[in-house]
């Protein structure tokens, strides 16, 4: 059976690309080395909900029409729009956003990308401060202290740790994930016991637990590499730190500005910040400015909490701060596997990450105006496109509302929630599984997808899909110059 | 298809030819003895001067770095936009523009052939994905390997051949063109925070000093016989007293040289000649390395002009950028590439009253003038870190009449007006020598044989100025040049007119040239190898390389090396 080896993983933004999958009758039946969340793609893309033939709708019902004529109606609704949004991006490779950026500057319309619901605030936050980082090798070498902000690696990137941080073996540092391995046997062992007790002997009923503010035990004084994770809750990442900071919901903004002024030998004149003891925070604090080398990653749960960019203004601050005692470096816990590149691809096109509106001819960014929720709670919008995303999933309930009272174009493999809105829909092939193409990782290190099965018949992928419409639309385009002109 | 120029005043400085009327004829994209005149699209070039296409050999236009400079700083961008017209795509300046606008706007000034210096070979594939969307110019990449860890070991062990056996390999896997080395050992040393502060320090955990690096470097660039020296840019960069760094490293290849070809090549030399032991006590240490320069053949300059105005730092040189942050207060990234290199970027204004910023100003232009021969220093801004390419027009105005540098100089801080050398030096550039610095010798310096000459068999890369040599003096009418040369009156690219006045009338995509360096027993690629890469990197050695359909048009030039 043919084993094809170095394929990149198309689905969270670590990108691993060490993936063996072995291939039978054109189907993937085995994933080496990749995570649960890996594997279920490749061996389960191929679910109930594929579409296989493009759909217009006609009388409210969809029939299905040939790609011709799906790229001809999907045409004729981006050349009438005056004003159409262009969104999704982030799960698909780099050559399709290519096209997209072209295709919506020739018809006006606005496009924007998922960060715009994810990392835009991060995006903000760099434009007014910047960023120390590095790619996430440098991590692995050199980084003796990992801290994770709002996120949760072990659920959401489930290799992150083991390939780039903490378990991962470095020119410099050693990894540590022998010393986990104890601590998580023996953490699961006391749950059990514990949850034994509270089912048999006090006949508790399960409640949240309270918070916990314990202070940090002497491990995270000593040599070698550190595990820290500061969240709302205990996750399943934070039962295997050095240290766990639980810090109360919404109060990030608060925490980070006390580990700023405590890194600059500040005292606090309070007994407790976000629900933490001070004298908690010195010690961390001190063991931040004694590392090596430190890195802070943060999640959604620092971007999307109350303070948004105010938030990641402090985090970027305080690392920009860190640098002047030590080495730090902060990144993003990018989501989709190809968020960044989508942001690189419009950045080096048009100068802004996301948020582009080309209704002037040029590119225009200012997010709150332009971007693509703003857009449409605005009810500004005359059509869309809606590639490799869900909006109507996702996205506030109004502007949901407004996306589909207008004539809306999906491209997608499956038949998703927009999909099912929609007026013209587009089968996709998957991209880095059916389709080959660029994407970039969390740290912005490019990686090459791979091609390893064949797509359905008549599916075309999203590169191939855009092309064709934008050339039917500088066609109708030429057409009415024509028409006007006489 | 068939191109005359006709009765232009032709300065060719690679064929010797001074300004005189003469016709240039194209044909299928390349000069030709003559064509049918009848047949041939004519061009009346008469009262105008005919160069070669500008070839530019240190300007960051794309990769990681360049892009976050992008995103970094949109207040860069609102002022300055370029709105779609029916042969053109959209975008935005300034001193960052977006991958089309600088294609276009390099053809509007008439330049043809760009080199953007710094590409980590990691993130190669980002960088070829913007080169094949800068449209209008040929292109090339230097992939950063003075801290690539394979380099330092193969050089500390001695293993020079071996060490270029692996060069042969990443120029090739990276579509590279030559080898740059960017604070050789103090960007690994960076990786922990640190620097180091002469040519002779230790790189920490490397047991090697950015000399060895440099030697062997320019070891294996001779064994390689790639077209280009060495691109160095110095270690202690843009520190006061760092102009004895800049000597010491020229001269530690003084002996490799083969009295042939150059064996190094000092980029944006400007950053590289402070004299003084601290800021207030600045001053330029230009003369010290013109007098080195004008006695010794084995090195090329370029100059790093520094322009007034509001621009984007950015370097491979993390540590100076963060000094460079320290001392403004701006914005700062910093972005370490794994096993490799380091960038940074730091948005900065260079204002003409301030005593080292016009010290710098002063700096630049008194290498060009100093150093006799325009063969061995050229025209850069080191954009955008002195200043946008935009500027150059600015530039050859100052190198061609002491009239305009006078201006400039009543303008700038008064006591960096005391102390500069620009008033002392009555020096003004024809031209013929423009032609050299601003094409001609660059073109030479970077080996491309089909670049920057007018001879038959050179590809039909033409700029067309609008300034009669005859009757215009430069040194007067500056103002009239600087206009010439900001606006081509026609630029062609592959014998295609691609710009006339200053409009871009047809969007043509450029090569870009990588070297394909055929070595004698190529490099080994082991399991150990690999293993040693998966311990290294953390992508698959299988996922490193750029393949050929990342190159929108690929150029390979083949070079036999000697290993």
């Amino acid at each position: 059976m043919p084993v094809v080896k170095a394929v990149t993983c198309p689905v969270c933004g670590s990108l691993c690309d060490d993936i063996e999958l072995t291939i039978q009758e054109g189907k993937v039946v085995k994933v080496k080395n990749g995570c649960a969340m890996c594997e279920s793609k490749f061996l389960g893309y191929n679910g109930e909900h594929r579409i296989l033939k493009p759909l217009i709708r006609k009388n409210g019902e969809f029939v299905k029409t040939s790609v011709k004529e799906a790229v001809k109606r999907a045409a004729e609704i981006l050349a009438e729009a005056n004003y159409p949004v262009l969104y999704g991006w982030s799960s698909t490779n780099c050559e399709a956003t290519r096209v997209g950026i072209e295709l919506a500057e020739e018809v006006g319309g606005v496009i924007d990308n998922t960060s715009v619901i994810c990392h835009g605030p991060s995006i903000l936050s760099v434009q007014d401060v910047g960023i120390p980082s590095c790619t996430l090798g440098q991590i692995r070498h050199r980084a003796d202290l990992v801290i994770y902000w709002g996120s949760d690696p072990w659920s959401a990137h489930p290799r992150h740790i083991e390939r780039y941080t903490a378990f991962s073996q470095g020119r410099f540092e050693n990894s540590a994930w022998r010393g986990y391995l104890t601590k998580i046997k023996a953490s699961q062992v006391r749950k059990k016991i514990e949850s034994a007790v509270r089912r048999v002997f006090l006949k508790e009923a399960p409640s949240i637990p309270p918070l916990i503010r314990r202070e940090p035990p002497p491990s995270i004084f000593r040599e070698g590499r550190k595990l820290v994770i500061i969240d709302v809750r205990r996750t399943r990442s934070a039962q295997m730190a050095d240290y766990f900071i639980q810090v109360e919901p919404n109060r990030d903004y608060e925490l980070l500005q006390a580990f700023r002024a405590l890194i600059r030998d500040e005292e606090l004149e309070v007994d407790q910040v976000a629900g933490v003891p001070v004298e908690y925070l010195e010690e961390v604090a001190d063991v931040m400015i004694r590392c090596n080398f430190g890195v802070l990653f943060f999640g959604v749960g620092l971007t999307m909490s109350s303070g948004k960019l105010r938030n990641i203004d402090a985090a970027l601050s305080l690392i920009r701060d860190l640098n002047m005692r030590t080495k730090f470096v902060i990144m993003p816990m990018r989501g989709h596997f190809n968020v960044t590149g989508a942001n690189t691809v419009s950045t080096w096109q048009t100068g802004y990450p996301y948020a582009v509106d080309f209704s002037l001819g040029y590119p225009r960014y200012n997010p709150g105006e332009t971007s693509v929720v703003d857009v449409l709670l605005r009810k500004e919008s005359d059509a869309a496109l809606v590639i490799a995303s869900d909006p109507v999933a996702n996205f506030p309930r109004k502007a949901v509302e407004h996306l589909v009272k207008n004539p809306l174009i999906v491209i997608d493999p499956h038949m998703n929630a927009t999909a099912q809105m929609a007026d013209v829909v587009f089968p996709s092939a998957f991209v880095g599984i059916e389709a080959c193409g660029t994407a970039y990782r969390m740290d912005h290190v490019p990686l090459p997808l791979k091609k390893v099965v064949e797509p359905p018949r008549g599916v075309l992928t999203d590169e191939e899909i855009l092309r064709r419409i934008l050339s039917e639309v500088k066609k109708m385009r030429k057409k009415r110059q024509v028409e006007v002109a006489a | 298809m068939e191109l005359l120029i006709k009765n232009g005043f032709v300065f060719d400085p690679t064929n010797g030819v001074k300004g005189e009327k003469m016709d240039i004829a194209v044909s299928d994209g390349k000069i030709v003895e003559k064509v049918n005149e009848r047949k041939a699209k004519k061009i009346d070039a008469s009262g105008m001067i005919v160069m070669p296409g500008g070839v530019d050999i240190h300007c960051h236009i794309a990769g990681s770095e360049v892009n976050t400079g992008r995103l970094l700083r949109p207040e860069d961008h609102f002022k300055d936009f370029e709105r779609k017209t029916s042969t053109t795509r959209s975008g935005v300046g300034y001193s960052i523009p977006s991958t089309f606008t600088t294609g276009y706007r390099y053809a509007r000034m008439g330049y043809t052939t760009i080199m953007n210096p710094s590409m980590p070979p990691l993130e190669a594939k980002h960088t070829h994905e913007e080169l094949s969307d800068t449209p209008m110019v040929d292109k090339a990449s230097y992939p950063l390997l003075g801290d690539w860890w394979f380099v330092l070991e193969y050089l500390k062990d001695g293993k020079i051949e071996e060490c270029a056996r692996y060069i042969a390999w990443i120029m090739s896997s990276t579509k590279g063109y030559a080898i740059k080395i960017v604070n050789p050992g103090g960007l690994e040393a960076w990786g922990f925070g640190h620097n180091v502060s002469s040519i002779d320090d230790q790189v920490p955990c490397f047991c090697i000093t950015p000399r060895e690096i440099i030697r062997g470097l320019c070891k294996v660039n001779k064994l390689l016989n790639l077209p280009h020296t060495i691109h160095v840019h110095t270690n202690n960069l843009g520190k006061p007293g760092n102009y004895q760094t800049a000597l010491e490293t020229m001269k530690c290849v003084e002996d490799l040289y083969d009295g042939n070809k150059p064996a190094i090549h000092i980029t944006h030399c400007q950053f590289s000649a402070f004299k003084g032991d601290d800021w207030a006590s600045l001053q330029s240490g230009a003369e010290e390395i013109a007098n080195y320069v004008n006695t010794h053949s084995h090195v090329t300059l370029d100059m790093g002009q520094v322009i007034f105005t509001d621009t984007t730092t950015m370097t491979a040189d993390g540590p100076f950028q963060y000094t460079l942050y320290e001392l403004s207060g701006n914005k700062w990234v910093n972005h370490d590439v794994e096993t490799e290199t380091s960038a940074g970027i730091v948005p900065f204004r260079y204002r003409r009253k301030r005593y080292v910023h016009a010290v710098q100003w002063s700096i630049g232009l008194e290498l060009a003038l100093l150093i006799k021969d325009p063969w061995k220093i050229f025209m850069t801004t080191d954009h955008p870190n002195g200043g946008p390419f935009t500027s150059y027009p600015k530039i050859i105005a100052w190198f061609m009449s002491k009239k305009a540098r006078e201006a400039a100089l009543k303008r700038i801080n008064p006591r960096a007006r005391s102390r500069s050398l620009l008033p002392t030096i009555d020096r003004e550039l024809n031209f013929y020598d423009i032609a050299v610095v601003t094409r001609a010798g660059q073109a030479k310096a970077l080996g491309l044989i089909n670049k920057g000459h007018l001879g038959v068999g050179a590809d039909a890369d033409i700029a067309i100025y609008n300034v009669n040599p005859e009757k215009t003096d430069p040194s007067r009418k500056y103002k009239l040049v600087r206009r010439a040369f900001k606006r081509a009156a026609y630029t062609v690219k592959d014998g295609k007119i691609v710009v006339k006045d200053g409009e871009v009338l047809k969007h043509v995509e450029g090569a870009t040239m990588w070297l394909d360096v055929q070595s004698l027993e190529p490099a080994k690629i082991t399991d150990d190898v690999k293993r040693r890469f998966r311990e290294y990197w953390t992508v698959e050695y299988e996922n490193y390389p750029v393949t050929e359909d990342y190159l929108e048009v690929s150029n390979p030039i083949p070079i036999k090396a000697c290993v």
